[in-house]
């Protein structure tokens, strides 16, 4: 059954592209040079368009891909290395593949190897965040610069860089050894987590293609917790991911304001993929052995199962909170633990842990402080002080959506305030 | 005695050279490796990769901090070197994390270039 030339060659195109970062990472495995096996594989790619559409695609294309582009690397190493034991070294390897490449185990932990190398930790963050969606993701350069709003020149020669840093600095493809893996295990986490924010705080009206990342997080999330079934906190990071991001139809307005929590349409909200985190979840929690990812997974899911926002479990978010602190003493867990206690006990008793965590001097310029503070403000009724806070806020804030949203209830303080202040009006 | 006799070097300024400069100057290494090498003082010597393959390690609290990037700080010192042979980067983190000063000071971790392996490419 031979079908039109067209669609053979979509279809081999398609295959090529599903392909490609399974058969990237068990290339490097091979070749151990990023720009080198990326050559070898855009050789294998064009061999295939040129044979596929005609010949049909192979039972396994992802090991005739494996097998032409490692002929390939051989082939340009033999050409361009002058030194014999190079090549030698390199003919050795590529004929020595271990076990059959197409064996799903084997390509799952070329994969995890390979996500490891991408979140190294001597990459710097953003290197690392921009390679991992290329050679883990199967993003191309340009997807990956419109994602993180940078031109395409700019993350093309970031893309380079990152990769000789890998080959020059003998960055191993390798799964670290079981000690120093847990530790290694928290950055890969952190690249996700970082890659889901960056989609997750995109709105329709800054940067329609950022919201992808969240997607693209979501599934390398899957692709982890598949990769290491027996780290719950890679599940909590999945559940995590999940749960937050299945708020996100109710989180922009009809004119991509955004949308409290406390505000939103909960009938916008995408209920299956609720239960999908709180699923995964459940299963992480079996391991027994909780963590930070898995405690925030927990309050989000919280959230996200709650009838509206008064009916929320506040007094159980406070608990969540409170262990998260044990694993992550930090003032911003404290200032989300203040806003559950406001939620619990009333603004004024959260506003007196606010005032302890004023002192932090890295609040002075962080946003969602001042934001927290002007909320509890205009719901304990000091309305004067609400809109000054507001005002901090909305200078601080970088996000287009966020500072509509902050100007309008600045201004629905300011009026109650102006009626406060109103010479017939009770004085304070 | 023994002295480190520590090299440095404008990485630009070098990556500008003409190729009449750069042949001059690996010309002026070639002599002094013959000189070293028949009064034999050399005991150990090699030439860094670049700054770029270059990264940092502190310990502080029992926890590593590795940073992309060479060591950047002026208000410490130079104070040693260790020249170590480790089959990748993971390796050799771990053991700059066993020097006692990686606890207060800084240990900067940069490849030696291996001139016969790394043949020029294309």
């Amino acid at each position: 059954m031979l079908l039109p030339v067209t669609d053979a060659r979509a279809a081999a195109e398609r295959v090529c592209r599903e392909e490609r970062a399974a058969v990237l990472a068990s290339l490097l495995r091979r070749v151990r040079d990023f720009e080198a096996a990326e050559d070898a594989l855009h050789d294998a790619f064009v061999q295939a368009l040129a044979t596929w559409p005609e010949r049909g695609v192979p039972d396994r294309p992802g090991a005739w891909l494996l097998t032409t582009a490692t002929n390939r690397a051989t082939d340009a190493a033999r050409r361009r290395t002058t030194h014999a034991a190079a090549l030698a070294d390199l003919s050795q390897r590529s004929r020595a593949p271990e076990g059959d490449p197409n064996e799903a185990s084997d390509v799952e932990d070329d994969r995890l190897r390979l996500i490891f190398t991408c979140c190294h930790p001597a990459l710097d963050l953003e290197s690392r965040v921009a390679l991992t969606l290329q050679a883990v993701g199967g993003l191309n350069a340009a997807e990956i610069a419109r994602a993180m709003l940078v031109t395409e020149a700019a993350m093309a020669q970031r893309l380079v860089r990152v990769k000789r840093k890998i080959r020059d600095a003998g960055i191993p493809y390798e799964v670290p050894a079981p000690e120093a893996r847990r530790e290694r295990l928290d950055g890969v986490r952190e690249v996700v987590y970082l890659i889901f924010n960056e989609g997750h705080q995109a709105t329709t009206s800054d940067a329609l293609h950022r919201v992808e990342l969240a997607e693209e997080a979501i599934r390398l999330a899957r692709l982890l917790r598949d990769l290491v079934p027996g780290d719950p906190e890679c599940g909590g990071l999945l559940a995590l991911l999940l749960v937050t991001d299945a708020r996100r139809g109710g989180r922009l307005g009809p004119d991509g304001e955004l949308v409290p929590l406390d505000e939103q349409d909960r009938a916008r909200w995408d209920a299956s993929r609720i239960r999908d985190g709180v699923a995964v979840l459940d299963e992480a929690m079996r391991l027994g052995r909780p963590g930070p990812y898995q405690i925030q997974a927990a309050i989000s899911a919280l959230h996200s199962q709650a009838p509206s926002w008064e009916r929320t479990d506040w007094r159980q978010i406070t608990a969540l909170y409170d262990a998260l602190l044990r694993h992550d003493a930090s003032p911003v867990v404290e200032l989300n633990r203040a806003v559950a206690v406001s939620m619990a006990s009333g603004p004024e008793a959260g506003l007196a842990l606010l005032a302890r965590l004023a002192a932090v001097p890295s609040f002075a310029g962080y946003q969602p402080f001042h934001a927290a503070r002007a909320d509890l403000l205009r719901r304990a009724g000091r309305s004067a002080d609400a809109a000054a806070s507001y005002e901090r806020a909305i200078e601080l804030s970088r996000n287009g959506a966020e500072r509509r949203f902050l100007a309008r209830r600045r201004d629905a303080v300011r009026r109650s305030s102006d009626a406060a202040a109103d010479p017939g009006a009770t004085g304070s | 005695m023994k002295y480190a006799l520590l090299i440095y070097v404008d990485e630009k300024k070098t990556a500008a050279m003409t190729e009449a400069e750069s042949g001059a100057l690996f010309a002026g290494y070639g002599r002094l490796e013959g000189e070293l090498a028949q009064q034999r003082k050399k005991l150990a010597g090699e030439a860094l990769q670049g700054v770029g393959a270059a990264t940092s390690l502190q310990v502080r609290g029992g926890k590593r901090i590795v940073k992309d990037g060479p060591f950047a700080e002026t208000k410490e010192q130079l104070g040693g070197f260790y020249l170590v042979e480790c089959a990748n980067l993971d390796e050799a983190i771990d053991w700059a994390a066993k020097i006692p000063n990686v606890a207060n000071g800084t240990v900067e971790i940069r490849p030696v270039w291996d001139f016969e392996a790394d043949a020029p490419k294309s």
